[in-house]
């Protein structure tokens, strides 16, 4: 069963931020993936879907995945990531009071995003926006020739 | 009960601030958000919090705080290692996550 | 232990979801940081924090939390009240202070947790 499904975002409306990542993580549930998948897919669609809304001005993300594996893009409109290495450093962070007060901008959603991702790259022009693309693999399948589907999906 | 001896009792590693050890603890304070522990955080009490940078080190100033204690073995940013090291401010480093060592060091206290 | 003993040991109200006192929990996570939360909580802990916002909420339903606990009195927005209605999280409210919640269940045995994630 594969799933492809794109979802906007809005930039600031943070009454609705983390509804497209509930959303996943139902779709990821029904098509059956594990639960460590599934973890991991919501976490990183989460922060990257409260990035959106803390830093941009609007955004999408798009989800592919089948039993084998989840692909995440996030894509935004917004001012962009000047450097993208100071970025990713844990504990940094751009945060807006607001977005503080919240619980967030702490500096650890790009890491974790990339922590718990097997597959991240990120890309952004200032002025412009930001384009990341997560993929989380199904470990339990790809790592075990016992499981019943690892030969149809893996030979 | 004083700071060393729950520096001890945690196994809690000292970064800076050796000289303020022996300061009782009265109580704890357990937060992430500066305003919330500057709204209701109390002198002589212990904070314990995953915050690293220095504006930690002003409000345990400001407040009079016997300690910082950071959790899940956060380490200080140098800033605030290096401010602390001058106010004579504890920070300690604790292995476990923020519930543990609430939980412990409010049962070491707690009438 | 039940949802229920730590409703009475925290003297705490049930906001949301009475229907759900007889869940059983064993683990604890407490943090105002959601990035923290995300990246280490235990799925099936408790989550204790001092925010009311409806991002608890999400954070909670992404880890699986089998309850949200608030503390010093706070409590949470209408918003939040009917999202963790639709997604069934349990949302109680005790008037102690964090430090001492965490004590409380501490000392009547429920443990802190961290779980790398990656490694069921």
């Amino acid at each position: 069963m594969r799933c492809e499904k794109s979802f906007s975002v809005e930039g600031g409306n943070f009454a609705a931020a983390g509804n497209v990542s509930s959303a996943i993580k139902g779709i990821l549930k029904e098509i059956g993936l594990p639960k460590d998948t599934v973890r991991r897919a919501a976490i990183v669609c989460y922060e990257s879907e409260i990035n959106i809304v803390s830093y941009a001005k609007k955004g999408q993300i798009v989800l592919q995945a089948d039993n084998r594996s989840v692909q995440i893009e996030a894509m935004d409109e917004g001012s962009g990531i000047a450097d993208i290495e100071q970025a990713m450093k844990e504990g940094y962070s751009t945060a807006s009071a607001q977005v503080r007060e919240m619980g967030f901008g702490a500096g650890m959603g790009l890491s974790n995003m990339k922590r718990y991702s097997d597959d991240f790259f990120i890309s952004s022009e200032v002025g412009v926006g930001t384009y990341v693309k997560m993929v989380v693999v199904n470990l339990d399948l790809k790592l075990n020739p016992d499981h019943p589907q690892w030969v149809e999906t893996y030979t | 009960m004083d700071l060393a001896a729950i520096v001890k009792a945690l196994n809690l590693k000292v970064r800076c601030g050796e000289k303020a050890l022996n300061r009782e603890v009265k109580g704890g304070y357990v937060g992430d958000l500066l305003s919330d522990v500057i709204a209701n955080s109390q002198e002589g009490h212990v904070w314990i919090t995953r915050q690293v940078h220095q504006n930690v080190v002003a409000v345990a100033s400001l407040k009079d705080l016997a300690a910082v204690i950071l959790v899940q073995g956060t380490e200080p940013a140098p800033e605030a290692l290096e401010k602390a090291a001058r106010e004579g401010i504890p920070i300690l480093v604790a292995a476990e996550p923020g519930f543990e060592v609430a939980g412990k060091i409010y049962r070491l206290i707690a009438p | 232990m039940t949802l229920n003993d730590v409703k009475g040991i925290l003297d705490a109200e049930i906001l949301v979801g009475e229907d759900q006192l007889g869940k059983e929990v064993k683990t604890a996570f407490s943090a105002d940081l959601m990035s923290d939360v995300l990246a280490f909580a235990k799925p099936e802990s408790l989550l204790l924090t001092g925010l009311t916002n409806p991002q608890v909420v999400r954070t909670a339903d992404i880890l699986d939390i089998s309850a949200i606990i608030m503390v010093r009195g706070k409590r949470p927005s209408e918003e939040t009240m009917k999202l963790a209605e639709q997604l069934k999280i349990p949302i109680l409210s005790t008037k102690y202070i964090l430090f001492e919640t965490s004590g409380r269940l501490h000392r009547s045995g429920i443990v802190g947790c961290i779980e790398k994630v990656g490694s069921d």
